[in-house]
């Protein structure tokens, strides 16, 4: 094979969690797709028989927000930039279910108008951001919210951890369909995967913490729903 | 009243999108996460390019000044997602199944 030119690297385009196509092998993509599939159908059952009006406004804003901030990549260490992935805040702010549809409006349009993303590798991308970090990051806040009247600051802590697992966990996924499809072997991938994203998900925790305490701060009715109720 | 509070969340949702759009120029271009892995582990050349491109790199075609075209893209992407989602959000609350309260009160989905 010839030499790989290094200026045609910087063109090709798979950021820091979309998976272009030519990654993943077909059984990969077509259980990518299935998973999400089945995530996304039981998220739509949930919703359907839940959804409040007020979610309606709420879950277009989240998606243009998510929207927005991924394309906001910011400097990590190494010579390596991250965006946010935003699964963490809409699960938190959504509830899961919600989160999942509003993240899959932002993957799916991402990969149909942006080619962000790879259109065969759409569903292991779905599954991987919105199906993955939405339930991470959604048990990961429950499991720490419920602290939340021991101190005002365990509610950052709580989205902070929310949004730095979500993403180390879609970075999981991410190697391990990698490793499935005979593209990068796990003991490569996991490690490196895991180790951009531990710089990454820091980024993720200090603008969902931010947005968190932003809406927290603006419009408290909003999130009191996520919160267990308490004598205040 | 009501409907006031959903618009105002809707109109200042949007308009802090549409503010950190602006900003997008100034986005690091360091090749990110999974890209920087594919580079150095080198598997990065089995990346194949899309079949079609629209909006391809987040920077509108048919624009000469770079950082416009990166905003504008940004802005479309905003408007569509949000009509993506509303109209998911929408068609999902206007078909609801079971119209009976949730019992457990209060909590989403």
């Amino acid at each position: 094979m010839a030499m790989i030119d290094p200026s045609t690297l910087q063109t090709i385009e798979a950021p820091a969690m979309h998976i272009p196509d030519g990654f993943l092998s077909g059984p990969v993509a077509g259980v990518g797709f299935a998973l999400a599939g089945v995530a996304i159908g039981f998220a739509v059952w949930r919703t359907n028989r839940t959804l409040g009006e007020r979610f309606v406004p709420l879950m277009g804003v989240m998606a243009a927000f998510i929207f927005a901030a991924q394309m906001m990549n910011f400097p990590v260490a190494g010579g390596t930039s991250g965006h946010m992935v935003g699964g963490a805040l809409a699960a938190i702010l959504l509830g899961p279910w919600a989160a999942m549809i509003a993240m899959t409006s932002v993957v799916g349009v991402q990969a149909l108008i942006f080619q962000d993303g790879g259109l065969a590798a759409l569903g292991t991308n779905v599954f991987n951001m919105a199906v993955v970090a939405c339930l991470v990051g959604y048990a990961v806040h429950a499991g720490f919210i419920r602290f939340s009247h021991l101190a005002p600051w365990v509610r950052y802590a709580a989205a902070f951890a929310a949004a730095w697992l979500s993403v180390e966990a879609a970075a999981i996924a991410c190697s391990f369909e990698l490793a499935l499809s005979d593209t990068s072997p796990l003991n490569v991938a996991l490690p490196a995967m895991l180790g951009v994203h531990a710089a990454i998900g820091v980024g993720e925790g200090l603008i969902t913490v931010a947005a968190v305490a932003f809406v927290a701060a603006t419009r408290p009715d909003l999130v009191v729903a996520q919160v267990p109720v308490t004598e205040d | 009243m009501k409907r006031r509070h959903y618009l105002g969340l809707l109109v200042v949702g949007m308009g802090i999108a549409l503010f950190i759009t602006l900003f997008s120029p100034l986005a690091s271009s360091e090749p990110d996460g999974l890209e920087k892995v594919a580079e150095n582990e080198g598997f990065i050349a089995q990346a194949e390019d899309a079949p079609y491109e629209v909006i391809a790199d987040y920077v509108l075609p048919g624009v000469d000044n770079e950082h416009l075209a990166t905003v504008l893209a940004g802005i479309i992407g905003i408007v569509v997602v949000a009509a993506v989602a509303l109209v998911f959000a929408f068609l999902l609350w206007r078909l609801r199944g079971a119209q009976r309260p949730t019992s457990s009160g209060g909590r989403p989905g």
